[in-house]
């Protein structure tokens, strides 16, 4: 920070004091410089770029509605069915929050998967960002894990054999599984112990963290700045008077201003389904689970809530022991592997060009066949299994896999156009 | 070889083995859409009356209290009146005096019926109450076309009367039963009114409607009022959309 005297605020006529005796105690004017009124970000931001601001505002409605379930919601095996209808039929305007909360849920997973394909678009995890990609990912898999233990709380027949079959998958790592899978569920199998440490988790040990990463990650944005649709750095081009991006817009009031009408419709859409499809055709609330937690009666399809299905249908694909070692084995493995294998992004791209833009048919053509893949094995996690979805999930796992793990070779032959520089439409 | 992947997969990776066999040899069962519409007060009224007669001395619905009938236009007079059997004072629960552990002991589980339409459909109970048939293989003497093998005899049977189920096996001109491509000999099932009961087939089909009309509002109460507040709030939004909208198109008119 410059050692230089601040200046009073003048143009806030009758706060000007206020605002003047807090900038004297606390950098307001320079954070909100930093982060909003100068933070130069590309001019060009399209469609893609709205998922960021959008999973953030997903945040906030989660931890809001939420605050106020949690009000009326008891943890505890004999009463949290009831308390959730409770919350449905006898608290005002309950069943807004809890669909407000149920609906949010999904959405912010759609953001949150469409702002990392906006980052597999663009190149957006590239060196100097892999340590923003990192904190990203590592949003990822806490909101999977938020979702997980947030999903037992109803105690309907999908949240107790979800949290069942999800914490068995523990129980096949060699030698210490059945004891790891026993510590998570603090008893023999999921019961009212497991919900309370669920809970728990679900409402402040996780959200903590997710608030904490969710700072880091717009923290480490900010100091690299953002990337554009074209792959380029706009900070190569400044202005040499200003120090200005040529290219670049201050933060405040044209992107808020942007994302505010992104928020509009963000929030259309989402009414949409609360007031009118709030079970979202059992996609986003499980018909299932409108039956009561009952340990001693297994439902006859078990299948986890569509965000998670992508990587349940690559554990179930895995049917043969490699090795001597137990398929089970290997599926937890793969379905592990292939929720993480994405940290290992910004070093297994070689690639001379960051967008898709300027990128050669080799990478649109591996990008294409992975989001195929990826949707089909989505599918496939919700239905039955049979011979043929079997073999078709096998076929989108290892097509899944060979993205990653062929993508060092592939992205160096691909034949990029160059770069501009500076930033197209 | 698939086979014994398939028993690997379902068995070790999921430590079930019951629900992805059972699901895949679950044959399909065609469901009828439920001619219901949960605005209409009187069918829900007759629904509640129905449902308290019939259903509500085995079956709960403890998540439901008297009082909420009012919602489907009932004063707690007339709740008090003529449907308060179970309870002492209408803001209490609709519970039953059986407790759940007679219950399994007696006949086995009679589930708490609130949520049921959310969880089974209303075209599901539609279908139900309408495919009862006499079965003497049964322990009941009672079988259904939607729920093979059911625990609950057919409790409306004094209104819908003894019915069988006949089934008409095609033959080809030849008299040989024809097969579809799988092997399968072609048949239809028909229902044969045996002993007729206490009202005819449309009547039953209107207590029945109302029934799953009340059980369906039963599982939400306020879907009718969700719906109503939605169409105001999707006004508001289209509008905050157009003024948003209008709003960045001025500030980014200086942005080439």
């Amino acid at each position: 920070m410059a050692a230089t005297e601040k200046q009073p605020i003048t143009g806030a006529g009758p706060f000007n004091g206020i605002l003047t005796w807090v900038d004297e105690r606390f950098p307001l004017m320079a954070t909100l410089k930093e982060h909003l009124t100068e933070y130069y970000a590309p001019k060009n931001f399209n469609f893609w770029y709205y998922f960021g601001s959008l999973a953030l505002l997903a945040f906030v409605l989660q931890v809001a509605t939420g605050i106020f379930l949690t009000m009326h919601y008891k943890p505890d095996a004999n009463l949290a069915f009831a308390s959730v209808e409770y919350i449905m039929r006898d608290v005002p305007w309950g069943w807004l929050i809890r669909y407000m909360h149920s609906t949010g849920a999904s959405l912010f997973f759609v953001c949150i998967y469409l702002h990392m394909f906006r980052a597999m678009l663009y190149g957006s995890y590239r060196k100097p960002r892999e340590l923003l990609w990192i904190f990203g990912m590592f949003i990822f898999l806490c909101l999977m894990a938020e979702a997980f233990f947030g999903y037992l709380l109803p105690w309907g027949q999908m949240s107790y054999w979800g949290a069942q079959v999800i914490v068995n998958l523990f129980a096949a790592i060699p030698v210490i599984g059945p004891d790891l899978a026993i510590w998570i569920r603090g008893d023999y199998v999921v019961s009212d112990a497991t919900l309370n440490r669920f809970f728990a988790f679900h409402v402040i040990a996780i959200p903590f963290v997710l608030a904490g990463l969710v700072a880091a990650h717009l923290l480490a944005l900010h100091e690299v700045g953002s990337n554009s649709p074209d792959g380029i750095e706009i900070k190569k081009n400044k202005d040499p008077k200003t120090g200005i991006p040529l290219d670049g817009i201050p933060f405040h009031p044209y992107y808020t201003v942007k994302d505010i009408f992104g928020a509009a419709v963000f929030m259309f859409v989402f009414a949409v389904i609360v007031f009118f499809a709030p079970e979202f055709g059992g996609y986003f609330l499980e018909y299932n689970n409108f039956v009561a937690a009952d340990p001693l009666r297994t439902p006859q399809h078990i299948a986890p809530v569509w965000y998670f299905t992508p990587y349940y249908s690559i554990l179930r694909s895995i049917t043969i022991n490699f090795f001597w070692i137990d398929a089970k084995v290997w599926g937890v493995i793969a379905m592990g592997v292939s929720a993480t294998i994405f940290f290992l992004l910004p070093w297994l791209d070689r690639s001379p060009a960051k967008s898709i833009r300027y990128r050669g048919p080799i990478y649109k053509t591996a990008l294409a066949v992975f989001v195929v893949c990826f949707l089909i094995l989505g599918y496939l996690g919700t239905q039955s299994v049979t011979e043929g979805r079997t073999l078709l999930a096998q076929i989108c796992t290892v097509l899944y896999f060979l993205f990653f793990l062929l993508m060092p070779w592939y992205t160096t032959i691909d034949t990029c156009e160059p770069e501009p520089e500076r930033v197209t439409k | 070889m698939m086979k014994r992947l398939l028993g690997v997969l379902s068995c070790v990776v999921l430590g079930f083995a019951a629900p992805f066999s059972v699901q895949a040899s679950e044959a399909e069962i065609r469901l009828e859409a439920a001619p219901i519409d949960v605005r209409d007060a009187a069918s829900l009224q007759a629904g509640a009356r129905t449902f308290v007669n019939y259903c509500l001395n085995c079956h709960s619905a403890s998540l439901l209290r008297y009082n909420r009938l009012r919602d489907i236009g009932l004063t707690e007079q007339q709740i008090k009146d003529n449907l308060l059997f179970t309870a002492e004072k209408v803001g209490e629960m609709m519970n039953i005096a059986m407790t759940k552990k007679d219950a399994a002991d007696w006949f086995g589980p009679a589930p708490d019926l609130t949520l049921i339409a959310r969880s089974r459909g209303a075209d599901w109970l539609w279908s139900y109450f309408r495919g009862y048939y006499r079965d003497p293989n049964s322990p009941t003497g009672w079988n259904n076309t939607v729920f093979a093998g059911v625990g609950m005899p057919h409790v409306l049977w004094e209104l819908q009367g003894d019915r069988v189920l006949i089934e008409d096996v095609s033959k080809d001109v030849a008299g040989r039963a024809v097969k579809d491509t799988r092997g399968n000999v072609i048949k239809s099932v028909r229902f044969e009114t045996i002993r007729r009961g206490t009202l005819s087939q449309a009547e039953y089909d209107t207590v029945v409607r109302d029934l799953v009309n009340f059980m369906t509002w039963m599982a939400e109460p306020d879907q009718v009022l969700r719906k109503q507040v939605g169409i105001w709030v999707l006004f508001f939004l289209a509008i905050l959309v157009a003024l948003s909208y209008a709003l960045y198109k001025e500030f980014w008119k200086d942005v080439h």
